[in-house]
């Protein structure tokens, strides 16, 4: 694959050739649909680079291996879908506990249980709010194309080592199913990353002994471990914040990520050639949430309309970025349905009519 | 003076947070020991448990990692294929590693992962005040079983070194024990066999420490070998179960 060329490939090979791109050389897995391609992908594409793909016993083993790695300095990368991140989130927790970079990929599928095989974004509390114990934060990012999928993957990395914490790529079904023309960055070779003094690589001569915890006995010696954590999150909050906005001077905002921003893209196109001044909202970093944007809009946005598919996750979020008198709606498809663009523009419609704007 | 007896270079020097007693700090001194005769230290990365060794990182003079509980050989796993070349070796408890690590040591023993895994086993859990464990013995009393261990409702004791013994991926298994010199020596030579078949890249090896726990089995330390000595070897025997020519 020649760096920079356009190609059609599909999301779940997308994400993991850019993994791969960023250094990426230790991959632990479980498969599970939708996202299976991904760790095939990386069984063969790992190594043609030197690197290893391993097919774990279940999630809990792959997250721990992926543990294992990172604390030991490499770059490294687990994928899964749904019911496969819920068992990685003792794992997730102790990743947090103890600092360790690495990137997470969840393609979400329709829940809670079994539930089904096709996209949802039934994840978010889940991922943004911690989905394991303790207080926690990770960088969660929701692309909406591939070409946003792989540019993100390969900085996700950086932001993983940047601050010493997980980082989620979180797609769906759709996202990492569909094909799309992308271009890929270069490959980047791993001895050219700076050294990780923190790793447990053995001592090799240096004098400390390395050690990768996330015990703290004494509760004082634990709060302040928590206090150095939330100062991270903070330092976090203000420079990851990603987000994308269409029409900024509109009236009225759809606000939706992933899959579903492409859905209510065409909503906003029938809306506005019906005459109404209606823009997209687009978070792209789910955690930390951009509500400045929100604030951004304050005393311009007549309404928020919030479209998921979800029974409303993100919308609490969304509510707690505007002032309490401008209306936040929501609408959602849940379970691995789909929501329709006439639906969207019509919740959007009733919105307006609401709220009235009579242009 | 000719010195005939000191502390392993391995081994910090601080007093460790064991009972008296307790065959823990035992295995710690000849983990470190065989580092300092095999020259591993500079190359070791450990892994500590959920359970009573969870603190090990403050007796070993290595890099460690502490582990989710019964994550270790998962861990170990991430570490070892990180660094090949680096001595990897993962110390666990009979609840961790015969309880709720059970998936992650037979996979790690199943893959022929190149590590080495010492396992205590103390047929109790210690950290969390002498719970019932998948080692403890028939009619054993603990704070979950205090009827003693009934066969019929909760299961047979278990035996992972003969379970481990039927996967074709490792390279060695052993079951020793400390309640007398003899026996400690015997087990220091497991160990290095162990930790010899990681060197030399034959795969997963592991060596189990038939164990005491004096606190939770209610006993003074002495009473506490006898115990070891009546009960625990007739149920759990000790020797070699494989050994590396019979990889291959
Ligand atoms: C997920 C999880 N479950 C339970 C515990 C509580 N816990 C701590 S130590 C332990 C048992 C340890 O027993 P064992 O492995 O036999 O080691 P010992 O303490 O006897 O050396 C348990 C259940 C925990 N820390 N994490």
């Amino acid at each position: 694959m020649t760096e920079g060329q356009l190609q059609m490939i599909k999301g779940n090979e997308a994400v993991a050739e850019a993994g791969v791109r960023a250094g990426c050389r230790f991959f632990f897995g479980y498969p599970i649909t939708p996202q299976n391609e991904l760790p095939e992908y990386m069984s063969g594409r790992l190594s043609e680079v030197g690197g290893t793909f391993l097919q774990a016993e279940s999630e809990v083993a792959a997250i721990n291996m992926v543990y294992g790695a990172a604390g030991a300095g490499v770059r490294v990368m687990t994928s899964s879908s749904s019911p496969g991140i819920s068992l990685k989130q003792e794992g997730i927790s102790y990743i947090a506990g103890a600092e360790l970079p690495c990137v997470i990929v969840n393609m979400v599928r329709g829940g809670p249980g079994l539930g089904s095989i096709q996209p949802a974004q039934s994840d978010y509390f889940q991922s943004t709010k911690g989905g394991g114990h303790g207080d926690y934060r990770m960088v969660v990012l929701a692309p909406a194309t591939l070409q946003e999928m792989v540019d993100l993957t390969y900085e996700a990395f950086d932001i993983a080592d940047r601050y010493r914490n997980p980082v989620m790529i979180q797609g769906d079904g759709v996202i990492g199913q569909m094909m799309e023309p992308v271009a890929f960055p270069p490959l980047m070779d791993p001895a050219d990353l700076p050294a990780k003094e923190w790793a447990t690589t053995g001592r090799r001569g240096r004098d400390a002994l390395n050690l990768i915890n996330s015990l703290y006995l004494d509760p004082d010696e634990c709060w302040a471990h928590n206090r150095k954590l939330a100062e991270k999150y903070a330092r976090m909050e203000q420079a990851e914040v990603r987000y994308e906005i269409d029409h900024e001077d509109a009236d009225y905002f759809i606000v939706a990520y992933g899959t579903t921003a492409r859905i209510a893209r065409r909503s906003v196109k029938d809306l506005r050639d019906a005459g109404h001044s209606v823009g997209l909202l687009r978070p792209i970093s789910l955690w930390p949430f951009p509500s400045k944007a929100f604030e951004g809009l304050a005393g311009q946005a007549r309404g928020y309309l919030t479209v998921e598919m979800s029974l409303g996750q993100m919308v609490e979020d969304v509510r707690l970025s505007v002032d309490s008198s401008t209306p936040v709606e929501f609408y959602g498809t849940a379970g691995g349905v789909m929501p329709r663009h006439q639906d969207i523009t019509e919740q959007m419609e009733k919105l307006v009519a609401r709220t009235g704007d009579n242009r | 003076m000719k010195k005939v007896f000191t502390r392993p270079r391995a081994l910090a020097d601080r007093p460790t947070h064991y009972c008296p007693g307790c065959i823990h700090g035992v295995a710690h001194r000849m983990i470190a020991q065989l580092m300092d005769e095999m020259e591993l230290t500079d190359r070791a990365v450990g892994i500590s448990p959920v359970g009573c060794a969870v603190f090990a990182y403050n007796y070993l003079d290595c890099d460690f990692q502490q582990a989710a509980h019964g994550r270790a050989p998962a861990v170990a796993t991430g570490i070892k294929r990180a660094w090949p070349d680096a001595f990897v070796f993962a110390y666990q408890g009979d609840g961790d590693l015969a309880s709720i690590g059970t998936a992650e040591i037979i996979h790690a023993a199943s893959r022929g992962e190149n590590i080495s895994v010492v396992f205590i086993n103390n047929a109790i859990y210690g950290m969390t005040g002498g719970q019932m464990a998948p080692t403890t013995l028939e009619g054993q009393r603990t704070t979950t079983s205090p009827a003693g261990r009934d066969l019929k409702s909760t299961g047979h004791p278990m035996r992972m070194t003969e379970m481990l013994a039927t996967l074709p991926g490792v390279a060695y298994l052993a079951r020793g024990s400390c309640h007398d010199v003899k026996h400690i020596k015997a087990t220091e030579r497991y160990l290095r066999k162990a930790f010899e078949a990681q060197e030399a890249g034959h795969g997963f090896g592991m060596v189990e420490i038939v164990a005491n726990c004096p606190t939770n089995w209610g006993m003074s330390p002495v009473e506490s070998i006898d115990w070891i000595k009546e009960n625990m070897l007739p149920y759990f025997p000790l020797g070699e179960f494989r050994t590396t020519e019979e990889v291959d």
